[in-house]
């Protein structure tokens, strides 16, 4: 199983991704981890950011194939399907 | 309409800078987010998917054109150009910055606006008629008497801490235009045999995951007793409402165990015991004051004229303007459901653009109703042309109010943190295969209403044709419904079998339509043969190939 870490920034909302000791604003920068006891292990350090208060809510969320399994995920990636003009997937254009 | 009086203003002032100390303190580290999550939902801040979602109040969703104004400033300077209406007469920004959002309180507390009472388990945000003080078919303004609900419930202590949120909604017509019985409770102003008016109570309706339809529990509560009766109520619901489980915490569950006898017996001893402990009795001279806020504009002498039945105007005129008390006027729906756009969404320019067009026709108010929609609720019959053309420009002028493309459609998983499945693109998807004005036409009223979850903020269980997302092993699937109603004639609609895949469903909601047309009675809505033939003859052509594939 792949896994990422994602959790919300907490002065704006947005939504970041945990590469290797910190966070990245997109998907394709993050981290993917193969190996459960290393999302583990992140997601406890990711809680060191929740306690100095820079985000809320961390959480894993499993990958297959490059993509993340749930579409709640893949939105939250990209931003709202109805709107592509807006949120993360209005930056790679 | 109605102006804040010094001690609103200021409660509203005090509000914003606690909260700005709040915010402060929470990214200073001072507060942590458990600590913290109950005060940003206190003032309408939730998290969402992709950021902050910040829910303004608009009581009875009344708003002037300095409101709407405003609206569009914050929309451009904090937010991304836009905002959405929503089934609560709510507005809500969907990219705010933490940051940010005690000054945008500041900014909405200089048009009188505000967060509070958006969320959290106290009386939310009253609603009401949105013709109201113009429909043609009320007894007085509901507004009013929601107004005196809001006065009173905004700071009762005993409120703030009610085992579940609780909302109200005030008509005043026989045509419920305020989904009444889909409330917790709700007032209808009535006449009594007498020819005196008074209220008509009703308790223990709502929607989420078990709906209910509200019953009546006061027949005819007279005009000073309204507080101390509603106060009754939520004496009983405090004091046996559920607060061990969140899912039974709502005063319709505790209204349908009791039962309806046992419930109005409750309330009538309640409110004996009320009233033998000197009760809280809204003097004329108060009810008075209110009332005066909401006093008409002043109507000029007109007399009806027959209106233009030609064209793009007669059809607008046709479909999205109602008749109005005063003759010579009209009430004007601007419908926020373009095809293919986004229902309840609004621009900064069309925000700025519809203040303007009030501005130059003398319209002293909007309306947000609870179907998504902006109402004009006093133009000129003489202005409906030129209003029209104005509208036009604005991309604002879509002739569909009450069709099937004027769909009711919650922001599902394209904003929603709980939703299951996206609602907004089937609602894009079913506008886009109705879009022949004709064909819509003639399918006559039908109100299509979607949610992406069983929490049912797109109204699914009140649609003529009702649409709930669900999730099957992480694909989205769709629930079709039939035969609810949130009008005078409401009802709550029945699941028809299995859900439909994200490719199906528009196929689907087009066959149960197809059928309508073939099985129809003259004169009889989608509803009315709906109630007539049940849910067999649109169950056996909805599934179409699909059934056939799955047996
Ligand atoms: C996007 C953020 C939103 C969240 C997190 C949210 C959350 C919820 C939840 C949890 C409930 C169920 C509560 C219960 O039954 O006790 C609910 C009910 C409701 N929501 Fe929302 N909602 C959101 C947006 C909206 C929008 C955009 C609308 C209008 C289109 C709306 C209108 C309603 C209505 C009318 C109900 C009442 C259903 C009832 O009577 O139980 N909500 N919401
Ligand atoms: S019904 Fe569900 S998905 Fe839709 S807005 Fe409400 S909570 Fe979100």
């Amino acid at each position: 199983m792949v896994q990422m870490l994602t959790a919300n920034r907490l002065i704006d909302g947005r939504v970041l991704y945990w590469k290797e000791g910190g966070w990245v604003e997109t998907l394709e920068d993050a981290e993917r981890f193969t190996d459960t006891a290393a999302a583990e292990a992140a997601l406890t350090a990711a809680k060191d950011f929740v306690a100095r208060n820079l985000v809320v809510n961390p959480y894993l969320f499993e990958i297959k194939d490059g993509r993340p399994v749930k579409e709640r995920e893949i939105i939250r990636a990209a931003g709202p399907s109805v709107r592509t003009d807006l949120g993360k997937q209005a930056d790679h254009v | 309409m109605y102006r804040y009086d010094e001690f609103d203003a200021r409660f509203v002032r005090e509000r914003t800078e606690q909260f700005r100390f709040q915010v402060e303190r929470r990214l200073k580290g001072e507060l942590t987010e458990d600590q913290f999550k109950p005060l940003r939902l206190m003032n309408g801040l939730y998290l969402q998917l992709h950021a902050y979602m910040l829910r303004i109040a608009v009581p009875y969703g009344t708003l002037s054109a300095r409101q709407f104004r405003k609206l569009a400033e914050i929309a451009r300077k904090y937010d991304k150009g836009y905002g959405h209406f929503t089934t609560r007469q709510n507005m809500q920004f969907n990219w705010p910055a933490l940051k940010d959002v005690p000054d945008i309180l500041g900014e909405l507390a200089t048009v009188e606006m505000h967060c509070i009472q958006t969320s959290g388990n106290c009386i939310r945000n009253v609603t009401a008629d949105h013709f109201a003080g113009a429909a043609a078919d009320e007894i007085e303004d509901p507004r009013p008497v929601a107004e005196l609900i809001r006065q009173w419930s905004s700071l009762h202590p005993e409120f703030s801490f009610l085992p579940r949120k609780f909302k109200i909604a005030v008509i005043a017509a026989r045509e419920d235009r305020a989904a009444l019985r889909y409330h917790d409770a709700a007032v209808e102003i009535v006449k009594n045999a007498e020819g005196r008016t008074g209220y008509r109570v009703w308790v223990g309706g709502g929607m989420g995951r078990t709906p209910y339809l509200g019953y009546v529990v006061g027949d005819f509560v007279e005009k000073p007793d309204l507080l101390g009766f509603l106060e009754a109520i939520m004496r009983v619901y405090n004091e046996n409402g559920r607060r061990d489980n969140l899912f039974k915490a709502r005063i319709k569950i505790l209204a349908h165990s009791l039962g309806e006898t046992e419930m109005r017996e409750r309330v009538l001893r309640e409110f004996k015991e009320i009233k033998a402990a000197g009760y809280l009795q809204v003097p004329e001279a108060e009810r008075a004051r209110i009332a005066a806020y909401f006093a008409p504009p002043e109507f000029e002498t007109l007399t009806d004229e027959p209106l233009p039945t030609d064209g793009d105007l007669g059809r607008w005129i046709a479909n999205n303007v109602a008749p109005h008390k005063q003759p010579g006027y009209a009430i004007a729906t601007i419908s926020l459901k373009p095809i293919g756009g986004v229902p309840g969404d609004i621009n900064a320019d069309q925000l700025d653009g519809v203040a303007q067009l009030m501005d130059d026709f003398g319209l002293t108010e909007i309306r947000a109703s609870h179907e998504q929609n902006l109402v004009l609720p006093h133009v000129r019959q003489k202005d409906l042309p030129a209003v029209f053309a104005r509208l036009t420009a604005l991309g604002l002028a879509t002739p569909n109010a009450g069709l099937i493309t004027d769909i009711i459609c919650c922001p599902g998983l394209d904003y929603c943190d709980l939703a299951n499945a996206r609602s907004i693109p089937i609602a894009q998807e079913i506008a886009k295969r109705f879009a022949d004005l004709e064909r819509q036409e003639d399918i006559g009223e039908l109100k299509i209403k979607m949610s992406g979850c069983i929490n049912a903020c797109g109204h699914h269980h009140a649609g003529h044709i009702g649409i709930l997302g669900v999730d099957k092993k992480g694909v989205e699937y769709y629930q079709l419904l039939l035969g609810g109603s949130a009008a005078e004639d409401a009802s709550i609609g029945e699941i028809m079998g299995p859900g439909f895949g994200e490719h199906e469903i528009v196929d689907a909601v087009d066959r149960v339509v197809e059928a309508y047309r073939k099985l129809r009675q003259p004169g009889e809505r989608f509803l009315d043969t709906y109630r007539r033939l049940g849910m067999e003859p649109f169950k056996n052509v909805a599934y179409g190939e699909q059934l056939h594939a799955a047996h």
